[in-house]
């Protein structure tokens, strides 16, 4: 099943299978990240810059910055959630959980250290 | 390679999308294919159709644009009376009721809560009175702003406002121009005060004299390429161009089709043509546009009148249009202050009723989201004055009511972090009881916008607030940054952002502080604007502590969380929609 994946309205939010899915203003936690010095970023999502499929995850580089130490920019690629391949059922990560920002959006072999 | 968004305006873009809209209107918001709906809505947005965010799918924003927020007589009435029919919601906003509008900072009108099933009527009805959502959004010429008093004015240089309806005329419809890379924003301004706001508009027209021919010449010279937006803020920059009233949609229709042909289509977050000027600069910009778009040649810029402008300059002079003041007819015009620049429906019809009885009926919307109804004569004066509807909309409000903007923020819109309209009637209430007026200060901007897109244009104020999260006690609430001492005027600034993420109910406390200290060190006589401009980012940092007061904040929580931030129910689970036309729920897709 083709999953069709968009952020729309100047990035506020992505669309899953036309389904308004993530939305900015969470704050996730951001371990191992470049993103700032922080041990975890604490970074707020102010906008989807890039929306990505790595079957089945969807991916997304977000504009934001870390609350804690103010650093602001963009993400690398960061698994914001999954589609059930057999029904296309998008499942959100938890944002309040701690997630890894990867360097690329398409794996074709393990992932990159 | 071109958006997902190009690909879609290659297909159904600009006038034709209407046929499209009313077949959805007549068949049902669920006659729209799942499939197709980003779709739809992304085209909807041209004629003025937002659909509004997460929780209230099937409801949209309606935007009807108004050139140079200029209301004939009647059509005020029209907006209320379509408000009160067609923008109810499933629950009532608890400071401004069950039906609104909202003025905007670009002179527009804002509704929310439309049906698409009401769409066909709300169109006829408005078309019947001169009023159009045409390209109040979408990518596409926008509302053309301008002074809000162009004709009425005594600092008028040259009268703008023909040229505005001539431009808007031209180009709302024109399927030339029908699909540009992004919005395109422009204003023209004929006073000799600034009041036009050209510095953050894609294109602006601004008053100037020029000799030709051995003869000085009344028009504008053009700047390009201003706009707040995403954290990367610029002031439009000459091109060294002067053009003449006539000239005007030449001109115009010059560098809006260098836009549409030049622009970024491939990255919507490089589109606005700001972004060109960064890449080309106004010398490349002026010969391309020379070379390729105008087949006269055009004249060098003419001397301004910048050193005289005095709106939002920051001494106090000219920061808003509200108060009384003389028409060159002999008439007057009266600024009315609308905190947030909303009015519930039946304060919008008894204006309407107010602005026949004491004046000609016309209303204008001013670029601080307020309203002036203009052609009062003086003998009618004083009994328009007394009205009891000026208690609450006043031409002379206190100086926090008076500069307290806001944007839509989460309450409807999909990008805010945080809630603002409400928070910010509160704030203003708040600072009017507990916070001493600075001696001289009559009026005092706070402009507080959900997010970076900067709807509020908070970096053009004293008092900047963009919405942010930051934590209280190891929990996420709603915050901001606060930047300082922005303005217009000859030569404008942008806000410096001095403290940053600043718990929401932490904020008016913060502004107290730092007023306090202004009081207390400026020299006698130094506005806001300038004591900011002459001290340190250490400094400024080191003044207005934060602090929790008597103000009490009910929306820090994550109110971009809820369906609807004053829901009893507030949950996402609790939403009523999708709905049909009256409003029922429809049932969930398994």
């Amino acid at each position: 099943m083709v999953t069709s994946i968009h952020q729309l309205d100047d990035g506020a939010w992505i669309s899953v299978n036309d389904v308004r899915e993530v939305n900015v203003s969470d704050l996730w936690w951001l371990a191992r990240a470049d993103f700032c010095d922080c041990e975890m970023s604490d970074f707020l999502a102010e906008g989807f810059v890039e929306v990505g499929v790595h079957p089945p995850n969807v991916t997304a580089r977000i504009a934001g910055q870390c609350i804690a130490c103010g650093e602001s920019g963009v993400t690398d690629w960061l698994v914001v959630g999954r589609v059930d391949p057999d029904t296309g059922t998008f499942r959100g990560v938890d944002t309040g959980s701690v997630h890894v920002p990867r360097r690329r959006s398409r794996l074709a072999g393990p992932p990159e250290e | 390679m071109p958006s997902k968004v190009e690909g879609w305006k290659d297909e159904v873009y600009g006038n034709e999308i209407r046929d499209h809209l009313f077949e959805f209107a007549e068949q049902g918001w669920d006659s729209i294919p799942e499939d197709e709906q980003d779709a739809w809505f992304e085209r909807f947005k041209w004629w003025g159709l937002y659909h509004q965010r997460k929780g209230q799918e099937s409801y949209f924003m309606m935007r009807i644009g108004t050139p140079n927020g200029v209301l004939e007589p009647g059509q005020l009435r029209v907006v209320g009376e379509i408000a009160d029919e067609f923008a109810r919601g499933p629950v009532d906003n608890p400071e401004f009721g069950g039906a609104y509008a909202d003025w905007t900072t670009r002179q527009s009108i804002q509704l929310h809560w439309i049906k698409l099933e009401d769409v066909p009527d709300l169109f006829e009805k408005l078309e019947a009175n001169g009023l159009s959502t045409i390209q109040a959004c979408g990518d596409s010429w926008r509302n053309i702003v301008g002074c809000p008093v162009a004709g009425k004015d005594e600092h008028e240089h040259v009268d703008a406002w023909p040229v505005a309806r001539r431009l808007h005329e031209e180009f709302k419809g024109n399927e030339a121009y029908s699909n540009m890379p992004r919005k395109w924003k422009v204003s023209v301004t004929g006073c000799d005060e600034g009041c036009g706001q050209g510095d953050i508009n894609d294109l602006a027209f601004e008053p100037a004299v020029k000799e030709l021919d051995g003869e000085a010449v009344t028009g504008f010279n053009v700047r390009v390429g201003g706009g707040l937006s995403r954290k990367e803020p610029r002031f439009a920059r000459s091109i060294d161009v002067f053009c003449t009233p006539e000239d005007a949609p030449k001109v115009s229709a010059g560098i809006s089709a260098l836009f549409r042909d030049y622009g970024d289509r491939e990255d919507r977050f490089n589109a606005r043509i700001k972004f060109l000027m960064d890449e080309w600069g106004p010398e490349k910009f002026r010969q391309v546009l020379q070379d390729e778009y105008i087949d006269y040649e055009l004249p060098t810029a003419g001397e301004d009148l910048r050193d005289q402008y005095t709106y939002n300059a920051g001494d106090g002079e000219h920061g808003d249009h509200v108060g009384v003041y003389d028409q060159p007819d002999g008439k007057n015009y009266v600024g009315l202050s609308v905190l947030t620049g909303r009015m519930g429906v039946d304060d919008v019809l008894e204006l309407a009723d107010l602005a026949e009885e004491y004046g000609s009926g016309e209303v204008r919307l001013t670029q601080r989201q307020n309203v002036i109804v203009t052609d009062v004569p003086d003998d009618e004066l004083e009994a328009f004055l007394d009205e009891p509807l000026l208690a609450d909309y006043s031409p002379d409000p206190h100086p926090f009511m008076r500069g307290s903007l806001a944007c839509t923020g989460t309450e409807f819109c999909s990008l805010s972090i945080t809630e603002t309209k409400n928070r910010m009637v509160r704030y203003a209430r708040w600072m009017r009881d507990n916070v001493d007026v600075p001696e001289g200060v009559e009026d005092f901007h706070v402009h507080l916008s959900g997010c970076t897109a900067s709807c509020a244009q908070p970096q053009i104020a004293d008092i900047s607030l963009r919405g942010m999260k930051t934590r209280k006690d190891g929990e996420p609430v709603e915050a901001f940054d606060i930047g300082l001492g922005g303005g217009l005027g000859e030569n404008p600034h942008f806000a410096d952002w001095v403290e940053m993420r600043v718990a929401a109910d932490e904020v008016p406390g913060y502004i107290q502080n730092l007023l306090g200290e202004f009081e207390d060190r400026r020299e006698e006589g130094q506005s806001f604007r300038e004591f900011i401009a002459e001290r340190s980012e250490e400094e400024l940092q080191e003044m207005g502590e934060p602090e929790e007061t008597s103000y009490e904040d009910p929306y820090m929580h994550n109110t971009k969380m809820t369906w609807y931030p004053y829901a009893e129910e507030d949950d996402m689970a609790d939403s009523p929609a999708p709905t049909d036309a009256q409003g029922k729920s429809l049932p969930a897709d398994d």
